[in-house]
C-alpha cells in the first residue's frame, strides 16, 4: 500500500495486485468488526488514511490475485480464482516492488492438527472473518509479540483469554523491553495490550505439549502447557498458537533475488540483488508493521527515480528492532522434542516426524516422504522441519501454488497489461 | 448493505453477517474442510490462503481457499465428507 501510494505520487503507472479479497495485508486486514468495539484511535486513524491515500492514489487495484510464476523476463502470471475457473493475468513491468509479507511459523506438538488448534495470527484472521469467538476459552500459546496483540483483539471480540503462553523466557524479554525505549509507541502498543489483558496471565518460558482431544467427542476439550519443570492440563475451547514469523520470500526466491539468512537483501534504497526489483516490508527482515510502511514508502519513492534521504534514519531503526526481536523470541530446543513419533508434520501429505527422523535432508524428506508436496507446498512443513532437522528448503519452482492445469497452459493467453510498475 | 448473506453449507441455508468468508461459515457449522490423506478432519489453520487446510468446494469448484473467499448470496459450499 506505502509503496503503491508513493511511487504513483511521482506520477508513475502502479498496478498493485494483492492476494487478499480488500487492502490492509494481515495486520490491517478488513472484515467483520466487534461488537460495540472500536479499534484504538492511533492504529484505525494511521490504517483510514493509508486506504485514503492508496485510494486516491491512481494506482490499479487489483485483489484476489496471486502470482504463480514469473516465467519471461520482467513478467509476472497471476491467477485469480473466480466462482468458474481460474482467471490467468501476464503483468509486464519495468520496476517491480515485492511486498510479500510473513506467515506464522507452526512446531508440530500432538494433537496440533485437531479441529480447534489455530495460528495465533490465523485465529485473528478468521475473527475479522466471521467466526464468532464470543464466550470461547482461548489458550494463546507460542512466541512473538503478536500474541499479545491477537489475545488483546480476541478479548475485543468477546473470548475469554485463560492464558498468554510465551515460549521466550524473561530473561530474553527484559532487554527487548528495556530496548522498545527508542520506540515509544510499541510501548504504549505494549501497555495497552496489557492493560486490556490486566485479568489475563502472561506465563514466560511456558509452551505447549499437546493439544488434548476429548475421547468420546474427538473435540479439542484442552491443552498440555510446561515450564521445563513441571506440566499440567489448562482446560479451553480453542487454540491460538504461533512461533512468531517467518517471511514469505518464495517469488523473491523465483524471480533470482540474493537472499541472506532466510531474508531478502536489499540496499537503503530497499533494491534487490536485481536492480529493477524492489522489496518491503517483513521479507526483508520482521519488524512489523511501521517498518513495511516505511520500506514501502522508501521502495515507492526508489523505484520511481526519488530516492529520499530522511526516511533511512528511521529504517535503520526499525532494522535493529528486527534484531532485538529475532534475538528476543529466539526459540527454545525443548521446542524441537514435541512432536511424538506419530505426531503429523506435513499436514497436507500427513508425513508423520519417524518418517521424517531419518531422512537427511529436505529433499530426501521430499523424495522418499513426500513431505513439502503437498498443496502448501512446504510453507508450513518446510520451516517445521528446518526447527526440528536443521533442513534448508530448496528448489524453488514455479507454479509457486497450485493452479489448475487450464491456468498454467493459458498463462499468457488472457488479459496483457503493460504498465510500468507492478 | 443487507443484515447478511445466505450461503448454502452442505445443502443447509446458513446466516452469517456480510463479508464474513466462507471459512467462518463452516467453523461456525462445526464442519471440517476436507478429511486429510489418513482420514483425519481438518479446519482452518492459518486464516490467511497459505496452509490450504481450509479448501472446499465452492460452486462446484473444487480446492477453494475458504479463508479467503467472501460469502456471496447464494454461495454452494460443499466440504470433503
Amino acid at each position: 500500500m506505502a509503496a503503491a501510494s508513493a511511487a504513483a505520487q511521482h506520477g508513475r503507472s502502479v498496478i498493485l495486485l494483492d492476494d487478499n479479497p480488500a487492502a490492509g495485508g494481515q495486520i490491517w486486514r478488513d472484515g467483520v468488526q466487534a461488537p460495540g468495539h472500536r479499534i484504538h484511535d492511533d492504529e484505525s486513524a494511521a490504517r483510514t488514511q493509508a486506504l485514503q491515500e492508496l485510494d486516491a492514489c491512481g494506482a490499479t487495484l487489483l485483489f484476489g490475485y496471486r502470482v504463480f510464476d514469473a516465467g519471461a523476463p520482467s513478467t509476472l502470471y497471476a491467477v485469480r480464482e473466480t466462482a468458474a475457473d481460474d482467471e490467468v493475468l501476464v503483468l509486464r513491468y519495468q520496476k517491480l516492488i515485492l511486498a510479500t509479507g510473513a506467515r506464522e511459523r507452526f512446531l508440530p506438538f500432538p494433537g496440533w492438527t485437531l479441529p480447534g488448534v489455530f495460528g495465533a495470527g490465523g485465529l485473528q484472521a478468521l475473527v475479522k472473518g466471521g467466526f464468532p469467538v464470543h464466550g470461547k476459552r482461548i489458550v494463546v500459546a507460542g512466541s512473538g509479540p503478536l500474541l499479545l496483540a491477537v489475545a488483546s483483539h480476541l478479548q475485543a471480540y468477546g473470548a475469554e483469554i485463560v492464558c498468554v503462553a510465551e515460549q521466550a523466557h524473561l530473561s530474553r524479554l527484559v532487554p527487548f523491553a528495556f530496548a522498545l525505549r527508542s520506540h515509544p509507541a510499541k510501548i504504549r502498543q505494549g501497555v495497552r495490550y496489557r492493560h486490556t489483558l490486566r485479568k489475563t496471565p502472561y506465563r514466560t518460558g511456558c509452551w505447549p505439549v499437546s493439544a488434548l482431544a476429548d475421547e468420546r467427542t474427538g473435540m479439542l476439550r484442552g491443552i498440555e502447557l510446561s515450564d521445563g519443570a513441571k506440566t499440567w492440563k489448562q482446560d479451553c475451547d480453542l487454540i491460538a498458537c504461533g512461533f512468531h514469523l517467518v517471511p514469505n520470500t518464495e517469488l523473491a526466491s523465483l524471480l533470482g533475488c540474493t537472499l541472506r539468512d532466510g531474508f531478502v537483501e536489499v540496499d537503503e534504497n530497499q533494491q534487490t540483488s536485481i536492480s529493477n526489483i524492489y522489496c518491503a516490508g517483513e521479507p526483508t527482515g520482521i519488524a512489523g508493521l511501521d517498518a513495511a510502511l516505511l520500506q514501502g514508502e522508501i521502495a515507492g519513492h526508489s523505484c520511481a527515480g526519488h530516492p529520499g534521504k530522511a526516511l533511512r534514519t528511521h529504517n535503520r531503526a526499525a532494522r535493529i528492532f528486527a534484531a532485538q526481536l529475532q534475538k528476543a523470541f529466539q526459540l527454545r530446543p525443548e521446542l524441537r522434542s514435541l512432536a511424538a513419533p506419530e505426531t503429523i508434520v506435513c499436514r497436507c501429505e500427513d508425513v508423520p516426524y519417524r518418517s521424517l527422523a531419518t531422512r537427511s535432508s529436505w529433499t530426501d524428506a521430499k523424495l522418499q516422504t513426500r513431505c513439502g508436496m503437498g498443496p502448501c507446498q512446504g510453507r508450513i512443513c518446510g520451516p517445521a522441519t528446518e526447527m526440528l532437522f536443521g533442513w534448508k528448503m530448496k528448489s524453488i519452482r514455479p507454479p509457486l501454488f497450485p493452479v489448475s492445469v487450464s491456468a498454467f497452459c493459458l498463462s499468457s493467453a488472457q488479459q496483457d497489461l503493460t504498465q510500468e510498475n507492478a | 448493505m443487507p443484515d447478511y448473506v445466505t450461503v448454502w453449507v452442505n445443502g443447509t441455508a446458513m446466516q452469517l453477517a456480510p463479508r464474513s468468508m466462507v471459512s467462518a461459515a463452516l467453523l461456525i457449522a462445526g464442519i471440517p474442510c476436507r478429511k486429510s490423506e489418513t482420514g483425519e478432519p481438518r479446519t482452518a489453520l492459518c486464516g490467511m490462503g497459505i496452509c490450504f487446510e481450509c479448501r472446499a468446494t465452492v460452486n462446484g469448484v473444487q480446492h477453494r481457499r475458504t479463508c479467503q473467499l467472501t460469502c456471496r448470496d447464494g454461495m454452494i459450499v460443499e466440504t470433503e465428507r
